[in-house]
């Protein structure tokens, strides 16, 4: 890279870089340093005194019963939420390989929900399963299922989960298309040679050779249900019944505009900024190794 | 194909057309409810086959909107959130392709430092820095404007990567011939960088229109009056299952044209879309 030809300018490059640096100076880093300041602060009720507090938001957080029932709730949202949308792109994905007729449009059918925002995702499953109209609910409950998402916690939980995994099976179906696709044919007719059949082909080629995709998607997954889905959440449950849905990112703004609690809403930022670093360096770190296949 | 019987093949293509089913109902679903009367939406079962007030509905909705949101036209929604969505795409398109140009085609102390700059801004999602943010924003006089909507989310650490990336392609012979043949650091940018750099462009175009299009959080901080929200903000603000007075045909309505223009531009620029999700996961 050293050796790189390049303009001789001086002044340039800075104006080239102004705009972003600026808008990253204002909304970024001003903001991201004030949550860390006021994470280490505690505000009266009327906002005219603020006192240095160290560490104390960040004990009361994490002693804070409500903000481990969200961790709790996090957790399981997440990994249902990239569970099932891994599991029901993975099968869409291995058919589509195998069909030649009709590929690009079985693509094109497939890939559209990407384009729904994350909150109509979750209006659209509303639609279908909120007990006052929804066509769904009033056959559960003619099959004699009490199904009331409103007030069940599990059943808002599989509710918001169903929403969030829908729209993302577009995303799993195009990665574990090029997956698939990335595996060498020799390997897969040598086994067929060798007298393996089709779902043995699958079990012992296809999917430890898809491993790198998967885990790849499983980040990706993980992290768009920890930080996109605040819109499904925000649009069909509220984080209620109770407390039974309300995830990290959806406490943060909760407790921030909702309940007015700055220290607690700004450590719990911090918190958050701390995943997200975690998450990100997982991904970078495993970026490079994902294109090595065997 | 190795080994796939006829009635593999068959068995496939059951399950891809069981897949698009299962994926496409709910849409399918809030069409036909657009198409009906709003008290036959809310009688369930609701019929699955299309009503007769499909014309009467949209028209209802595109022009005059939902009554319990102060009547705001959804063709004004679609027109905030075509602006902030064309706004955020062209924005970050603009700034990461000239701030790539400075890091790879000049030298100059604090490069490497600005580069991180922008990088670590990744690790900063909206999500994580809500409050702060918001009130950067009160003290700009920055709610319920256009500019509060998209300037604020134009930083694209993602984008700059990917240009720096590309740029990096290009061989240095390149920018030698263009300056042997007397051309300056616009005349190279113009004349041989955009152009080489259309269909990343055109790639990254598209994932920052959807992004743009479905942004939530931030719309919702950043606007109250009506008339300034983007049409998933209304859509929301629109659906109550409590009051009675909700107008279920022109959210249903509103609905189906929230969806449509970002699944228009997936599907009929696929390429550039597929491109675009393949190179912008980080």
């Amino acid at each position: 890279m050293s050796g790189r030809v390049v303009f001789p300018n001086k002044l340039l490059p800075y104006l080239l870089l102004a705009p972003q640096l600026a808008i990253t100076a204002v909304f970024f880093y001003w903001p991201a340093s004030q949550a860390l300041k006021q994470s280490m602060q505690r505000e009266d009720p009327f906002g005219l005194r603020t006192t240095f507090v160290g560490f104390a938001n960040f004990r009361r957080v994490l002693a804070d019963p409500n903000y481990l029932n969200s961790v709790q709730v996090t957790a399981v949202f997440s990994l249902a939420t990239a569970f099932l949308a891994l599991a029901l792109a993975l099968p869409l994905a291995v058919m589509a390989e195998k069909v030649v007729r009709g590929k690009g449009l079985y693509r094109t059918l497939l890939i559209w929900p990407y384009a729904v925002a994350p909150a109509i995702a979750g209006m659209l499953w509303l639609f279908l399963f909120n007990p006052a109209m929804g066509t769904f609910s009033y056959l559960l409950r003619a099959n004699g299922v009490a199904w009331d998402p409103l007030l069940k916690d599990g059943q808002a939980m599989g509710l918001v989960v169903a929403a969030a995994a829908w729209k993302q099976i577009s995303y799993n179906f195009l990665f574990f298309v090029a997956g698939l696709q990335a595996i060498p044919r020799s390997l897969i007719e040598a086994a067929a040679i060798d007298g393996a059949s089709g779902p043995k082909r699958f079990r012992t080629i296809v999917f430890p050779l898809l491993a790198p995709t998967t885990f790849f998607l499983l980040v990706v997954n993980t992290v768009y249900a920890f930080f996109d889905t605040f819109g499904v959440i925000h649009a069909v449950t509220q984080g209620g019944p109770g407390k039974a849905t309300e995830t990290l990112v959806y406490k943060v703004y909760n407790d921030g505009f909702v309940n007015l609690q700055l220290g607690s809403s700004a450590a719990q930022s911090v918190i958050l900024m701390g995943v997200v670093i975690l998450l990100t360096a997982i991904q970078f770190r495993y970026v490079e190794r994902r294109v090595h296949y065997g | 194909m190795i080994g796939d019987s006829r009635w593999g093949i068959r068995l496939a293509h059951a399950i891809l057309i069981l897949g698009i089913v299962v994926v496409a109902f709910p849409l399918y679903y809030v069409f036909i409810a657009s198409t009906h009367a709003g008290p036959d939406i809310v009688r369930p079962p609701m019929p699955l086959t299309p009503g007769g007030h499909l014309v009467e509905n949209y028209r209802a909705a595109f022009f005059e909107g939902a009554a319990n949101l102060g009547g705001v036209p959804v063709w004004r929604l679609l027109f905030n959130t075509a602006v902030m969505a064309l706004g955020i795409a062209v924005g970050k398109i603009v700034i990461s392709i000239t701030s790539a140009y400075a890091i790879v085609f000049f030298r100059f102390p604090g490069r490497m430092v600005f580069f991180w700059i922008i990088f670590v801004t990744l690790m900063l999602p909206v999500e994580v820095r809500i409050l702060p943010t918001y009130k950067v924003m009160v003290d700009l006089n920055l709610i319920d404007t256009y500019t509060g909507l998209i300037l604020p989310l134009i930083a694209s650490a993602t984008a700059t990567l990917l240009f720096r990336q590309f740029f990096l392609t290009i061989p240095g012979e390149l920018v030698e011939a263009a300056r042997i043949d007397g051309a300056g650091p616009f005349r190279f940018f113009k004349d041989i960088l955009l152009p080489l750099s259309r269909s990343n462009i055109a790639a990254l175009f598209v994932i920052l229109f959807i992004y743009g299009w479905t942004q939530y959080l931030w719309p919702l901080l950043m606007t109250n009056r009506a008339e300034m929200n983007t049409i998933v903000i209304a859509l929301r603000k629109m659906v109550s299952f409590v009051d009675h007075g909700t107008p279920w045909h022109i959210v249903m309505a509103t609905c189906v044209l929230a969806i449509l223009p970002p699944v228009l531009v997936v599907v009929l620029m696929q390429r550039a879309f597929v491109r675009g999700l393949v190179e912008t996961e980080k």
